[in-house]
């Protein structure tokens, strides 16, 4: 049963927002985590493919790979970390409470939204900085753009986290949805193999997944010194999936339990 | 007198099996009223029902005037949940507030609520560091913090030492007697006596809807415990 309720108010979203980072505030290592991880893994890639060299007139591997890991990491991180949370929510019973209170729903999942959104922002600039000075990557478009898209995926992760929540009963499976979400869109995205050497149908798998999206979006911010008609496409897409999965969550998260 | 909360053949299932067959019951305004039964009696499932979590079969339960669950309702009644929610990873003081903001309610008032269960001392530590009692004072500070009309409690006083549970019996008469209705859920029938009105439940069905006077009256005994058992095999005497 949904009860339509006064659907969102920015006061009540703004307290969710603020508690998560609260919370997240008092965790110092996952902060750590969260900042520096993206851009160690980065440096990995980096030294992998540093003597390898690049054909005449292409990008080097790294510069392909190493842009477009910056819109997979806040993905898969913010998917874990939203889908855990929410799973706790559920757990220690402060979901039961919280829908006791005054606070929609939506309120509820667009707080979580904004906070590990914010939390994304962080991540993506500290990443996007350390791999253009230390690691020379090379970007022809803004970087604020590669932010944006990270943002976006951050928050298309935290979408489909919140979504995910709803059909794990523990924390083990909570995990294990991970690797169910995030590895079929990272195979399929046209990192491993390009999209039009794929099978017809895996494309055809591969156009319906909003990951694709955000690696494509990278690849235009990557070649082009200005934001192409085919990039803002992209990132429209990937903010729509996020808000048709946002939807589901909250259609999935009912008020009565049995 | 006026009742706060009204309960008419409300049915709940829960899993495979009916734990509440068909209740009616009635919560007097302005009153401190017991929820008494033995563990498993459905007196989680009966409060869940009143503050519009739990999924019903069928019946209707009509709080303050509005259907259970309303979205009018959700300022106006506190909850407090049997197991503390409160969030663990988060300072006593930055739970209490942070409830604060969704009743619309200030920081000071938040600070107020602690006082009130006497957790303004604790109110720098983190929720995971406390002993089981101060986490149920946190949780309840957090539903006092709304001030709400109604407040459902379900089994507050468990874990508690007996000076701040006499305390606790303090504070709710109090808020009582300032026009707030108080539903109090437990298990130990020595609580019983410290209620205005009491709800004896066994199995889902109400076996009584008495004052503690009425009870030990009725069954002879000065001992609530006591009284509460000549009831269920009174009961039993008739079925059989
Ligand atoms: N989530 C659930 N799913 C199935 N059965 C449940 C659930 N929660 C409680 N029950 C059952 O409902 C009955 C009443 O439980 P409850 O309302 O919690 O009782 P009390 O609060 O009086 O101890 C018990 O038999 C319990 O096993
Ligand atoms: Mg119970």
């Amino acid at each position: 049963m949904s009860t339509v309720t006064a659907v969102l108010s920015p006061r009540l979203t703004a307290a969710t927002t603020g508690r998560v980072l609260r919370q997240l505030r008092h965790d110092h290592r996952t902060i750590a985590m969260m900042v520096l991880l993206p851009s160690l893994l980065l440096g990995l890639l980096y030294l992998l493919w540093r003597d390898v060299p690049a054909l005449p007139g292409q990008p080097t591997v790294f510069d392909r790979v190493g842009l477009t890991m910056l819109g997979v990491f806040p993905f898969v991180v913010m998917f874990l970390v939203t889908s855990i949370a929410m799973l706790r929510e559920r757990t220690s019973g402060t979901l039961e409470r919280l829908l006791t209170t005054p606070l929609s729903r939506l309120d509820l999942l667009l707080g979580y939204g904004t906070a590990f959104g914010l939390a994304a922002a962080v991540q993506a600039a500290v990443t996007v900085t350390v791999a253009t000075t230390l690691y020379d990557l090379d970007v022809a478009g803004s970087l604020w753009l590669v932010v944006l898209i990270a943002v976006a995926d951050a928050l298309l992760g935290v979408a489909l986290g919140l979504l995910a929540s709803a059909f794990a009963r523990s924390e083990f499976q909570a995990v294990q949805f991970m690797p169910v979400v995030v590895l079929p869109q990272f195979f399929l995205c046209g990192l491993l193999v390009p999209r039009e050497q794929m099978a017809g149908w895996l494309q055809a798998v591969s156009d319906v997944l909003p990951l694709t999206y955000a690696v494509e979006a990278l690849q235009e911010v990557g070649r082009s010194s200005t934001g192409t008609g085919t990039m803002w496409t992209d990132v429209g897409v990937v903010a729509g999936a996020a808000v048709l999965a946002l939807a589901l969550a909250a259609a999935t998260l009912r008020r009565r339990s049995s | 007198m006026t009742d706060a909360v009204t309960v008419t053949d409300l049915v709940v299932d829960r899993g495979h099996r009916r734990v509440l067959p068909g209740l009616s019951c009635a919560v007097p305004a302005g009153r401190v009223t017991g929820l008494l039964g033995p563990s498993g009696s459905g007196k989680t499932t009966l409060l869940r029902a009143l503050v519009g979590v739990q999924r019903i079969r069928s019946g209707t339960v009509t709080v303050l005037g509005e259907p259970a669950g309303s979205p009018g309702l959700r300022s106006r009644v506190g909850y407090v949940t049997q197991a503390p929610s409160v969030y663990p990873d988060l300072t006593v003081r930055e739970n209490a507030r942070h409830f604060a903001a969704l009743y619309g309610r200030s920081a000071a008032a938040a600070d107020d609520a602690l006082a009130a269960v006497g957790m303004a001392g604790a109110a720098g530590q983190l929720v995971a560091d406390l002993s089981g009692g101060q986490r149920g004072r946190a949780s309840l500070a957090c539903a006092l913090v709304g001030e709400p009309e109604l407040l459902v409690l379900d089994e507050p006083t468990v874990g508690l030492d007996p000076v701040l549970r006499v305390e606790l019996w303090d504070r709710f008469h109090a808020l009582a007697a300032a026009g707030t209705t108080l539903l109090v859920s437990s298990h130990v029938m020595d609580e019983a006596g410290r209620c205005d009105r009491l709800l004896l439940l066994r199995e889902g069905v109400l076996l009584a809807d008495v004052t503690p006077g009425e009870l030990r009256e009725d069954a002879g005994t000065a001992d609530l415990e006591e009284a509460f058992l000549t009831l269920v095999r009174r009961g039993e005497q008739v079925a059989a």
